[in-house]
């Protein structure tokens, strides 16, 4: 079946996945998908091997109204102007935010409403965090921005332990659903260790919260408006790649797109891939190469919610299917993919026609 | 001292030549400005002893015992380079020098930890935990204020307020700028970092404060940083030029340990040119070096 080849800096390694069996994992950002069965291993003079893929934009919807060319952090500004416009407690604070952001997905917000609605914290993602809980608990919608997923672990305490958990232990007297935490997320190119992570994991680990992470500018500001929406704190991962690599056409009035719910990009019948962010476009890209080169056809989900994420629609297709790839940017051992296997296996085990490989690289993202 | 200014100020001018041709890639947070901490700390304390910064870490890597080559080899992710080019420009480390490190503001508790190390082992030996006017904000570093003062590390905290963190000046980032107060307990000093014997001086007399058993004790430089926060900010959006130009002319750190040595009849206006002929010839080999070592390895990968 596929063989699937990586490249990183300078020579090739095939890592070969043959038999395309059972869940397998591919996890490295930084990965060239090329399928080329005459491949030599002979080390290559130095080339600069960076994430490959392009970005198709999906065709506008039709149902939200009338739309405009936004990429993807223009389409975040958006949903937040709506939220600023429609709700007179949203309140937007962060790193650098006033002048409109290190990704400019604030830009223009300050000035239309305001320094006190939208403004600049000091370097301290737990105040943040902390801050934003405390907003929340009072009443006000707090979109707070961790200037990068990266620097979000001093705030961890805050959402595992605070944020995750205050409904549950004041007997809903209290709660902070109000919160949204949106930070970019994911590998760039440039990025390294400290500009390119993927946390999602360590969070889903913590019942409570609320994850999403969109493949593009139209599902990010309809994922974005329902995680402000969202009744529970919700961190909300912008992948940083995209920001301006994704322009579509978005509806410039508010609209939701449900959480919890995957979406199948594209039927098929031989094996069901499965990715979030910007994995989404690379595994479009080897689905197509699947269908040309081998005549396996793939179907492609794009989870969008990791958590709590769509089961059903992950089983459904397995079991149409037989077959499991799940491909993220995070290192392999501890990753969301796990999960997602191993939930699989369990519900779906007399449909899987294979056995399951865990294969992927546990390093760090970017090097 | 003027001939290690003097290549930090050449190899950070080289740092940015080569960033612009894209043969340095990645993350790169220059440190021209700030010499005089650099040298001035190190000229106080002795090669035994600890240090710890963020990620403007250049000036320190060389100071501390690193060459030119292969500080410029890690820079350009070469084999050659002083983290094997697996580092890059914010993780570079030698012996006592712990880096160059990415988060900011965490790297003040390591320091502390080296610190209590030193006091555990007995070797006489203290710490200087470096971080920013932008890091000083951070709740760790208060957590190991408390921590330093309580079990008396010989820590000596240094507070690099080159007025900027990132793009926030220092008036919109704390309620008081008195970075050298913040230690509350522990006593400040604080001084113009752009005076290269008056750090040294101060660093001096903040060890030996630290060695006799004192106690933790805090300086904060006032210095200045010419190029913005890291290569991708042309550092005038948040500051005029002629601030920036102001600063070279009046406090530029070189040029003040210069017009010293010469008054002072230290050295003659040939001695010190011949020290920037070599110092440049000593940046260009490097950078001749950088470009051409090879990468390290796909071995090294999981390593």
């Amino acid at each position: 079946m596929a063989a699937t080849r990586l490249f990183l800096r300078a020579s090739p390694v095939k890592c070969s996945l043959t038999g395309l069996t059972g869940g397998v994992h591919s996890s490295l950002g930084l990965t060239l998908l090329k399928l080329s069965p005459a491949c030599t291993a002979k080390p290559q003079a130095q080339r600069r091997h960076a994430a490959h893929f392009t970005y198709h934009p999906e065709p506008a919807p039709s149902q939200y109204g009338p739309t405009q060319k936004m990429n993807l952090f223009q389409s975040v500004t958006s949903a937040l102007d709506n939220t600023l416009a429609g709700d007179p407690t949203a309140v937007i604070f962060g790193e650098d935010v006033a002048f409109g952001g290190v990704f400019r997905c604030t830009v223009g917000l300050r000035d239309k409403y305001g320094k006190d609605r939208v403004f600049n914290t000091p370097l301290c993602e737990q105040g943040i965090v902390g801050f934003g809980i405390g907003a929340a608990a009072a009443g006000a919608t707090a979109i707070a921005e961790i200037q990068f997923a990266d620097y979000i672990y001093p705030a961890f305490d805050q959402i595992v332990n605070e944020a995750a958990k205050y409904r549950y232990r004041s007997g809903n007297m209290f709660d902070c659903g109000k919160l949204t935490i949106r930070s970019p997320w994911g590998c760039v190119g440039h990025g390294s260790i400290y500009h390119s992570q993927c946390p999602e994991a360590f969070f889903t680990h913590c019942p409570g919260i609320k994850i999403v992470v969109p493949r593009g500018p139209v599902q990010a500001k309809g994922l974005l408006l329902s995680c402000i929406a969202d009744q529970n704190p919700c961190i909300f991962f912008e992948p940083k790649i995209l920001y301006r690599a994704a322009v579509e056409q978005v509806p410039t009035e508010a609209y939701q797109i449900p959480l919890s719910q995957a979406e199948v990009l594209q039927e098929g019948s031989d094996l069901t891939l499965v990715a979030w962010g910007t994995q989404v476009h690379v595994l479009k890209e080897v689905a197509a190469m699947a269908q040309e080169k081998l005549g396996v056809s793939c179907e492609l989900i794009d989870l969008r919610t990791i958590l709590p994420w769509d089961t059903e629609t992950v089983c459904k297709s397995v079991v149409k299917t037989g077959r499991l790839l799940i491909s993220h940017e995070a290192p392999v051992t501890g990753g969301f993919a796990a999960e997602i296997s191993s939930t699989v296996q369990v519900r779906v085990r007399w449909e899987i026609k294979a056995f399951y490989f865990h294969r992927g690289w546990s390093t760090y993202g970017s090097l | 001292i003027y001939r290690m200014m003097q290549t930090i100020r050449r190899m950070e001018l080289k740092a940015d030549q080569l960033y612009k041709q894209k043969i340095i890639r990645g993350f790169c947070h220059l440190y021209d400005g700030q010499e005089a901490c650099a040298v001035g700390i190190e000229t106080g304390i002795n090669l035994s002893d600890h240090l710890i910064t963020a990620y403007r870490a250049h000036g320190y890597t060389l100071t501390r015992g690193g060459t030119v080559r292969e500080i410029m080899a890690e820079l350009t992710g070469r084999r050659g380079g002083i983290a094997k080019g697996k580092g890059g420009s914010m993780h570079m480390y030698t012996k006592h020098f712990y880096g160059g490190n990415g988060i900011v503001g965490a790297q003040v508790p390591l320091g502390a930890g080296v610190a209590l190390a030193c006091k555990y082992l007995g070797n006489n030996e203290i710490c200087v935990c470096l971080y920013g006017d932008g890091a000083a904000n951070q709740g760790q570093i208060f957590e190991t204020y408390n921590m330093a003062s309580l079990w008396k590390l010989p820590c000596i905290f240094i507070c690099e307020n080159n007025k900027y963190g990132m793009g926030t000046s220092v008036e919109r980032a704390s309620t008081s700028t008195h970075y050298f107060k913040k230690g509350d307990f522990i006593p400040g000093l604080r001084m113009d970092g752009m005076d290269v014997l008056c750090v040294r001086e101060a660093t001096k007399f903040a060890a030996e404060h630290c060695r006799s058993g004192k106690g933790p004790i805090l300086m904060e430089l006032q210095t200045y940083r010419y190029h913005g926060h890291s290569m991708s900010d042309p550092g005038i959006s948040y500051r005029t030029r002629e601030e920036i130009q102001e600063v070279r002319s009046k406090s530029d750190p070189i040029s003040m340990l210069k017009d010293r040595m010469l008054s002072n009849n230290m050295a003659s206006v040939e001695e010190l040119k011949e020290i920037d002929v070599e110092v440049r010839k000593e940046i260009e080999e490097a950078a001749q070096f950088a470009t051409t070592d090879p990468e390290p390895p796909l071995e090294d990968l999981c390593n």
